[in-house]
């Protein structure tokens, strides 16, 4: 070997399908997984419904080793790439039932008549068979047997025939008495295959003009950012996906974030939490939740199940969409970010991260590295609201987000932030200029916010809501943070246990 | 016969039972085929179009040479290679398959790209250059009413002088009602497979519910007799009305190609594709006057539906009459005018949506329902029993006599007291004195719905039976299975005929070789025409069965039994098979095409009178929602539904037709909007943009089937199902609007549909007075 480097570096992408070792070096960078699924695989029980990740009927799982475990995650075949899926088990519709019959999901969507027309039932199935694995580790009476979690785990599954009744009832009951299946039975086999492809080794496939490249270690990867600048970088691709199936992208020189070590780690620590850029929002769910009830619900309807078991909170921010949920919220916490570049880092308060429309202070060569969020104290209170036309499964047409800092029963200070409402993700200067020194209850003091905030912005006209809503329901949001940072008896929100999932 | 055999049998009485749609394991399996999924034969090509970017104008030049010249391009098509008229229309001769010189509104097809691979096809139909002359474009109701802008001429019925009768009244109401269309949103898009055969022939795999008007549209453009295409559907991923008429443009795209090229031509629409090129659920805007007393009942009703029809009058016809049909509901009207006009916009030609223009004109009526309860500071659903048809007051605006009234009378009270209604009620008052934040609302609304085509032609079905001879049966008829389980409903019949297990009968694909002239599978009428069909066929055959056994083996026809897989031939057994094969032997015919007509109805349109429907589907429903008055938000706590299936065939099928059809009712009149912007663009054309109901959404649902036979004569007393019940998506709407009403008890509640977050907020703060 003239040269060790190519040793360390692998030139194709593998994973397990249909029980074997699949390794493939010929493939598009831009290439989809339901695209190599359906055309090159042929295999036809995946289904394209919409080709943007929102109606789920391409949902398919793929398994990995992770922790000594094997993690199912749902995601949308339609708009992740063929090389999201290197180091892992694809389990696709074709694979769950075996000689011996159905599986246990499959049956109980028999039983319960959840399939009417069909073409959506794969998708649903393959979700609900990620939901049976869960249910599985945690066993009988499981808590994601509930129909709020299964509600959660089918909001990125559209069916226009059944109204999700059926289904509803068919996942509840085969998760609440979990067996065994077969994937369980193999698990240990399938394990140590999966540990074995996890190697760690450079994915470098393609020219150096066109290439899909997933590095292994932050090192590489900041030097094949400096080597191209010009690389489109990728984490979960559920944004990056919709130009390649709708606006027919066909990305050059692709950089697959998935394989960097490290680059999912959370840290917690006494004062902040720390997300590096590559946690999915599926596994920074939990640590948003534990930091605030309202940032677990905002994360609860983010997406969609397989949207945030694909997306990345760095992917999320670094996209820099206006109307992205996360970014409000975590400006109102006071978020800073990190980017490198080559050897060098550097911190920036994430709201001047943001410069204009899909505009960011990144330079060529630079990625987002991580987000350090501090923790909120006892003279916080925190407040989010989403504000979409469907509860679940929508973009906002605002995302109010509210930190209060009290003092001596006054407002101290105020960090609020909103999304939807002017062409990045803002700060609400005026309205916390006004917060400062208000007493909650003080209605006068309340209006004069609102009056404030009247004046941070000049929000858009679109199909999600008109200019003249989006101005009413955040001064309404500001309202409503008020009433409840005052205390009262009334009940505020729809989307709170109180109401959401009625049917339980 | 073995006794051990004899016990392992089913119990073959299926009729009425609880069975498993036929594809449930393959739907589950990944295994149902749709078209995008039938192996393409070697040399397959795919298409993409080119789309209008204008609503109106004219095309000045069409340069597609980058097209042809882009990788992978087999073919470019435009209106110029279509050898037959370029015309697609399924009556009035006024739909262009392609855009020739003038642009009709935004997302008209202006050309083909035919390539070796699909994505090949869809990046060269970027590479166009079209110049256009942009005409002004009429978008809105609002436009075409002042530019008298119409598809078809205006229409009216009704009884008695209603201007005067208002005018007379003790107490008027005067609303303008604005109601938002609908994106079907069949999970599978537009699809057709087009292989050509010799001599011109071809079969073309169709995504469709009409397969024998695709198979005659296609014979049209392309100048070749029917006969020569055979068009073949054997399952639909959803289609809900989109599938009707407007699967022929994609189909005739795909034939086309494939008669162009001589090669097998495939056009899967891409999901914005979709929502760009097909025509959707009217919009309408109600314009309501009436009359009532002082109970609330009302003395006269005039309504002005005025439907946007779009580009072409495609089904409007038939869309916008039944919207008439159905504007007085439940309710008697003593005297009424029910008027319409077909608006033309530059904009896609609207279509049939389940309901079929019904759900429109029954959301005017309930709509003014809760507006006199308001008034007359009742009970909304007082004043909806004062209404109804009763003995001498059964008669509806178009003359027909509502007969068994009572039905819907009876399942409104079982309603009233499963749901709790009144306690319910009380306490949701009570809860909304306190003027809290979120309020909560409940609305119980009946649904009255005339079951047959209005067209009268429309009517009849055929059905195709074989018996082999080893007693397993080949089922065909002309009916399409879009998921609501029509095939194994139809199945059921054939197999209670001849006492057979339900699995000896073979469920085959929709084909126009095997039946012709079908009739669509649409206005509810699947099971009640093809049942009966195939139930005409089945007993044929089995008359010339037993009719053949009792001379062969000596006995009384009315001694011969069908049941269990056997024959009681007087006190012989033998097996169906056995019997089958001995016909076989003596040379008796064991296939049957079985034809149906509708008896009973007629309908003049000229004299606006007739009996246009065989019977009515009944039904009710109980919602309740809780809105927030900061944001508009708006969640639907419970439903409670009683609907009248007839003597059900499948009740666990029809239930699900009730839930599915609810949700999607639901979803129309809250978070469905369609938004077209002031170009006559669509602006949700997409699922992330355009919102249907997620599993979320769905509220506490108890579904209760109504079990009483029909009183008309139909398949084993059953009733259609797949349209009714969208309609108690109307009790959401209503108890949104009782949920506001309090706000202000005294002021009219200004909501348009759908009620979005948005619509409801601003109806909250009109009423606040800001």
């Amino acid at each position: 070997m003239p040269c060790s480097r190519i040793i360390l570096m692998r030139r194709s992408i593998r994973f397990v399908f249909r029980g074997k070792t699949t390794e493939i070096a010929d493939f598009a960078p831009g290439e989809t997984l339901l695209d190599w699924l359906r055309l090159r695989a042929r295999a036809t029980g995946t289904k394209e419904g919409c080709a943007e990740g929102d109606c789920g009927a391409c949902t398919v799982v793929l398994a990995r080793a992770r922790r000594g475990e094997i993690e199912h995650k749902a995601v949308n075949a339609c708009i992740m790439l063929l090389a999201q899926a290197d180091g892992a088990e694809l389990i696709t519709i074709e694979d769950l039932a075996t000689r011996d019959g159905l599986h246990p999901v499959q049956e109980a969507m028999v039983a319960h008549h959840g399939s009417q027309c069909g073409f959506c039932t794969p998708g649903i199935v393959m979700s609900l068979f990620a939901h049976y694995q869960d249910a599985l580790r945690q066993g009988e009476g499981a808590p994601v047997a509930a129909r709020a979690a299964i509600c959660d785990r089918l909001a990125g599954n559209l069916c226009r025939c059944t109204g999700y009744r059926p289904i509803i009832d068919a996942a509840a009951e085969v998760c609440s008495q979990p067996k065994a299946d077969h994937f369980a039975a193999r698990m240990q086999e399938r394990l140590a295959v999966l540990t074995t492809l996890d190697d760690d080794l450079d994915v470098f496939a393609g020219s150096d003009e066109r290439f899909l490249a997933a590095p292994a270690s932050e090192d590489s990867l900041a030097s094949l950012c400096l080597a191209h600048p010009d690389a489109m970088l990728v984490a979960g691709a559920t944004d990056l996906g919709l130009t390649i199936t709708k606006a027919l992208a066909a990305p050059g020189k692709v950089i697959w974030l998935g394989r960097v070590k490290g680059f999912d780690r959370i840290e917690e620590s006494g004062a902040h939490l720390s997300l590096m850029a590559g946690v999915t929002h599926a596994d920074a769910y939990r640590s948003l939740q534990a930091l605030h009830p309202d940032l677990g619900e905002i994360m609860r309807r983010f997406g969609s199940a397989q949207v945030r078991a694909s997306g990345t909170v760095g992917g999320n921010i670094a996209n820099g969409s206006p109307i992205g949920d996360l970014a409000p919220c975590l400006i109102a916490l006071g978020t800073r970010i990190e980017l490198r570049h080559g050897d060098n880092l550097r911190e920036l308060p994430l709201e001047d991260f943001f410069l204009g429309y899909r505009k960011q202070d990144r330079s060529p060569g630079e990625y987002v590295r991580r987000l350090v969020i501090p923790r909120l104290n006892d003279a916080n209170s925190f407040l989010a609201y989403k504000i979409s036309k469907r509860f679940d499964e929508d973009i906002s047409a605002v995302l109010g987000a509210f930190n209060f800092m009290m003092k001596d029963g006054e407002i101290a200070e105020a960090r609020i932030a909103f999304g939807g409402m002017a062409a990045t993700p803002s700060r609400a200067r005026q309205a916390e200029a006004a917060a400062r020194g208000a007493r909650p209850g003080d209605d006068a003091a309340v209006e004069a916010m609102v009056a404030a905030l009247e004046r941070d912005f000049t929000p858009i006209d679109d199909m999600r809501a008109s200019a003249a809503y989006r101005k009413i329901v955040a001064g309404n949001l500001l309202r409503k943070s008020m009433m409840e940072l005052a205390g009262t008896d009334k009940a505020t929100r729809i989307s709170s246990p109180g109401f959401a999932h009625a049917a339980e | 016969m073995p006794q051990s055999e004899l016990k392992a049998r089913l119990d073959t009485h299926v009729i009425g039972r609880s069975i498993a749609h036929d594809s449930a394991r393959l739907h589950v399996s990944g295994l149902a085929t749709y078209i995008d999924d039938i192996r393409e034969p070697e040399g397959t090509l795919h298409l993409a179009p080119g789309l209008s970017a204008i609503a109106h104008g004219s095309i000045r030049s069409l340069d597609l040479s980058a097209v042809r010249a882009a990788p992978g391009v087999v073919a470019v098509l435009t209106a110029e290679d279509i050898p037959g008229p370029n015309d697609i229309a399924p009556v009035f001769a006024d739909e262009p398959l392609m855009a020739h010189d003038e642009i009709l509104f935004a997302g008209q097809v202006i050309f083909i790209v035919v390539a070796q691979t699909r994505e090949q096809a869809r990046r060269a139909a970027k590479l166009a250059v079209i110049e256009t002359e942009a005409l002004p474009a009429i978008l809105s109701i609002e436009e075409a009413i002042a530019a008298d802008a119409k598809v078809l001429p205006d229409y009216d019925f009704g009884r008695g002088d209603a201007q005067a009768a208002i005018d007379a009244a003790p107490s008027k109401l005067d609303a303008i009602l604005r109601i938002g269309g609908q994106e079907h949103f069949y999970l599978e898009g537009q699809a057709a497979f087009a292989i050509p055969g010799e001599q011109g022939e071809l079969l073309v795999h169709s995504s469709t519910q009409d397969p024998s008007e695709v198979q005659h549209i296609i014979g049209r453009i392309l100048a070749l007799p029917d006969a020569r295409i055979t068009v073949e559907t054997r399952r639909m991923g959803g289609a809900f009305g989109g599938k009707e008429s407007q699967a022929a443009q994609t189909s005739a795209l795909a034939a086309l190609a494939a008669h162009v090229t001589q090669r097998p031509c495939k056009f899967r629409l891409d999901r914005d594709d979709d929502f760009l090129m097909t025509g959707k659920r009217h919009d309408f805007r109600a314009d309501i006057r009436t009359g009532f007393d002082g109970e609330g009942r009302i003395l006269a009703y005039d309504v002005m539906l005025n439907a946007r029809c779009g580009c072409s009058a495609d089904l409007s016809p038939g869309v916008v009459d039944r919207a008439m049909f159905h504007a007085a509901n439940a309710y008697y009207l003593p005297a009424s005018k029910i008027a319409s006009r077909r608006l033309k916009t530059h904009t896609v030609s609207n279509t049939a949506f389940r309901g079929f223009g019904g759900p429109q004109g029954m959301l005017a009526i309930e709509r003014t329902m809760d507006a006199i309860a308001h008034r007359t500071g009742r009970d909304p659903l007082d004043i909806r029993k004062a209404n109804l048809h009763a003995a001498g007051r059964d008669i509806t605006p178009y003359g027909m006599k509502v007969a068994d009234w009572d039905v819907l009378a009876e399942i409104i009270d079982r309603l009233e007291v499963s749901s709790d209604y009144r306690e319910r009620r009380k306490q949701i008052e009570a809860y909304n004195a306190s003027r809290p934040i979120l309020r909560r609302g409940i609305a119980l609304t009946p649904v009255q719905f005339g079951i047959s085509f209005t067209l009268i032609h429309m009517n009849q079905a055929g059905a195709l039976v074989h018996v082999y001879q080893d007693g397993s049966v080949h089922l065909n008829h002309g009916g399409t299975e879009m998921g609501q389980g029509l095939f194994v409903k139809v199945a059921q019949v054939v197999a209670e005929e001849f006492g057979i297990p339900l699995d000896t009968v073979l469920i085959t694909a929709t084909n126009t070789a095997k039946v012709p002239n079908a009739s669509p599978t649409a206005a509810s009428s699947g099971s009640d025409l093809n049942g009966k069909a195939a139930q005409i066929a089945a007993r044929e055959i089995k008359s010339r069965m037993i009719a053949y056994a009792a001379e062969r083996f000596d006995c009384d026809a009315m001694e011969i039994v069908f049941r269990d897989g056997l024959v009681q031939i007087g006190n012989r057994t033998i097996t169906f098979a056995e019997l089958a094969k001995t016909c076989r032997q003596g040379r008796v015919q064991l296939s049957h095409a079985g034809f149906y007509k509708t008896p009973d109805i007629h309908w003049d349109r000229a004299a606006k009178t007739g009996q246009p429907f065989l019977y009515f589907a009944y039904g009710a429903a109980c919602s309740e929602v809780v809105i927030d008055t900061l944001t508009g938000e708006m969640k639907v706590l419970r439903t409670d539904i009683c609907h009248d299936a007839g003597d059900s065939l499948n009740p666990i099928l029809d239930i699900g037709q009730i839930e599915g059809a609810f949700v999607q009712g639901m979803g129309w009149l809250t978070t469905e909007e369609l938004v077209f912007d002031s170009r006559g663009h669509l602006r949700t054309h997409a699922p992330s943009t355009y919102k249907i109901p997620v599993a979320s959404d769905i509220p506490d649902l108890r579904v209760d089937l109504h079990h009483q036979p029909n009183r008309a004569d139909t398949i084993y007393r059953s009733k259609a199902v797949g349209e009714p019940p969208l309609m108690h998506g109307i009790s959401v709407y209503s108890a949104i609007l009782d949920a506001l009403h309090g706000i202000a008890p005294d002021k009219f509640v200004p909501l348009d549909a759908p009620a979005t977050p948005e619509r409801i907020l601003t109806a909250a703060r009109a009423l606040e007075g800001r």
